[in-house]
């Protein structure tokens, strides 16, 4: 089976002044698809920066990423902009809601960005908003909803173009226990189904209940243990 | 943004209307002179270099009322009317009245596109006549509901008998036909104790024989005043071209000042662009990670550039027409129009600026590193 990630040899490198700060160096990393990873490291460990890469928003100085068997290093912008629409699903700690459109409206965005007719998106919509629990809620602006629906909303966004991959930025990070608890279960719900997922996090309650846990120390992977 | 895009697109619709309002008031005053007007004037105007005659005999010689019956014989002339212009009291009835009395010939009427409200003009036939046609104000304020026909009014020292009522015109460049009475040359002439013409109007017999009927009575004069080129003859096309340039061209000045505005408000609209770009970094790194291509992101700027631009352009041009509306409703006399290039223009620059301008914030924003427009929040 064609792994969904291949990370080889992977450097990422800041300039801060003068000194250059290794955020990743000669990183290997083979995610199966369906496979469910957290990782773990303290702030600064080169976690969010790994996340960052595997969605494609950043480019590595050196190594290859395939993505699908594919290598997805030399793509221009707008052909990553392509794959992370149609593959990619992303969850922030902090939900990243447009605050102007409605629940329903931001949940569209991807399918309007993917152009998407406006019939098919209706009914899609509807039928994520049902999926989440969010019926009620289609109207409500995100300042009307709470912290839980409005990660909920975020995770159907995420999810409404069906993607193969869910990266998830420290997504109960700004939730209380029980609901981040809810939101988790949705994930795992997700993952469940077949869709591949990566959560980045250091909370370690959190970081157990993945089968796999890969964990970040200055640039490197520390450890790399499957359950 | 919108207000300065509005208030510039405005300006340049009430300006603009103000300019070309005023040129089509002047315009019309001298077409309400009738259109293929030769005007005579005694006395030259310009100065053509010393000339040793004029030394001598410095007066010109004057128009005549013979000088203005020789013009009939050109052959672009359809009808000449002399001018002979005082002022003097109208008594009737124990009432008195100053008025402008105008001398001149039966073909004043039609040469000046007048039109009799009763009774009936200067007969032809008879030039020494005692007769007279009043203005509708003289006739309104001196006899009142008295039919003013077949009434003896003493106008100086003559007695003349009103034959005509001239029907209400309002002003004609100056002079207002209302409170004129017209006799005819002769007996006017008489009455000054001159025989000298204020002005020979002349009408072409066509718009295009105009410069000919112009050079025909320039020969016949010099003719007459023994080669001596001692009058000016003006056709009134030449003065009305004269002021429509002038006018047209002060509209177009004035509009391009009001556009500079309308550059200023394209920087506004770059600015607050600009501002809605850094405000809004977080959406537009979500939208990138959520799989936005660059363009994408830029047409969304740019249409909102546009939309902003577009509701100011239009709300712009309902001002200026109300505005326009407006000065017409105050000075009912300036029909202060937008002309529909300048609307045009002016809808055509507010949203082009807007686009410029809106570039390179648009660009801005759809070169954003998603990582970092991510983080900021």
């Amino acid at each position: 089976m064609t792994p969904l990630i291949e990370l080889s040899g992977i450097e990422r490198v800041f300039l801060l002044g003068d000194s250059r700060v290794h955020a990743l160096s000669n990183l290997d990393l083979v995610v199966q698809p369906g496979e469910y990873v957290a990782v773990m490291g303290a702030s600064g460990s080169g976690k969010s920066t790994l996340l960052n890469i595997l969605g494609l928003l950043d480019r590595p100085n050196a190594g290859r990423y395939r993505f699908e068997g594919r290598d997805v290093t030399t793509l221009s912008d707008d052909e990553r902009a392509r794959v992370r629409r149609e593959k990619i699903g992303f969850v922030f700690q902090s939900f990243h809601l447009v605050p102007r459109l409605t629940a329903a409206e931001n949940i569209a965005l991807p399918l309007v960005l993917a152009g998407v007719e406006p019939m098919e998106r209706k009914a899609r919509v509807a039928q994520a908003l049902g999926e989440f629990g969010l019926s009620s809620r289609a109207d409500h602006r995100p300042d009307q909803l709470s912290g839980g629906q409005r990660q909920r909303v975020a995770i159907a966004r995420a999810t409404i173009m069906r993607p193969r991959l869910i990266l998830a930025d420290e997504p109960t990070g700004n939730l209380d226990h029980a609901t981040g608890a809810e939101v988790v279960h949705l994930l795992e719900t997700l993952n469940a189904n077949g869709v591949t997922l990566i959560i980045v996090t250091h909370d370690v309650a959190l970081g157990a209940r993945a089968r796999r846990r890969v964990t970040m120390q200055d640039g490197r992977k520390l450890a790399d243990e499957t359950l | 943004m919108v207000l300065a895009m509005a208030i510039g697109v405005a300006a340049v619709v009430v300006l603009t209307s103000l300019g070309d309002g005023a040129r089509r008031y002047v315009v019309n005053e001298f077409a309400a002179l009738g259109s293929n007007l030769v005007i005579v004037l005694p006395g030259r105007s310009q100065t053509g270099g010393f000339n040793p005659v004029n030394a001598i005999t410095n007066t010109p010689r004057d128009l005549t009322v013979e000088d203005a019956q020789a013009l009939l014989r050109a052959p672009a002339v359809q009808r000449v009317a002399p001018i002979a212009i005082g002022t003097s009291e109208a008594v009737w009835n124990g009432k008195l009245r100053d008025v402008t009395l105008v001398g001149t010939s039966a073909a004043y009427l039609k040469l000046r596109r007048m039109e009799l409200a009763q009774g009936r003009f200067l007969p032809a036939e008879e030039p020494h006549a005692a007769a007279a046609v009043i203005g509708a104000k003289i006739q309104s304020e001196l006899f009142g509901a008295t039919p003013a026909i077949g009434q003896t009014l003493r106008i100086g020292d003559r007695r003349v008998r009103v034959i005509g009522v001239l029907a209400p015109s309002g002003q004609g460049l100056g002079m207002n036909a209302d409170e004129i009475v017209i006799v005819p040359v002769a007996l006017a002439q008489a009455m000054f104790n001159s025989n000298t013409l204020f002005r020979i109007l002349i009408e072409a017999q066509d718009r295009a024989l105009l410069e000919q009927a112009k050079t025909q009575v320039s020969a016949i004069l010099k003719a007459r005043h023994d080669g001596e080129e001692d009058v000016t003859v003006i056709t009134q096309d030449a003065v009305l071209a004269t002021f429509d340039r002038i006018l047209t061209t002060l509209t177009y000045g004035v509009a391009g000042i009001a556009a500079i505005s309308l550059a200023v408000a394209g920087i506004l609209v770059m600015n607050v662009m600009l501002v809605a770009v850094t405000q809004r970094t977080s959406e537009i790194g979500l939208l990138k990670a959520l799989g936005a291509e660059g363009a994408t992101i830029r047409n969304v700027f740019l249409a909102e550039a546009a939309l902003l631009s577009m509701a100011g352009a239009v709300a712009g041009w309902l001002l200026g027409e109300s505005g326009a509306f407006l000065l017409r409703r105050f000075l009912p006399m300036l029909p202060a129009f937008p002309p529909d290039w300048a609307v045009v223009a002016a809808l055509a620059t507010a949203l082009a600026t807007g686009l410029i301008f809106g570039v390179i914030p648009a660009r801005r924003a759809a070169r954003l590193d998603p990582v970092e427009a991510l983080m900021r929040h």
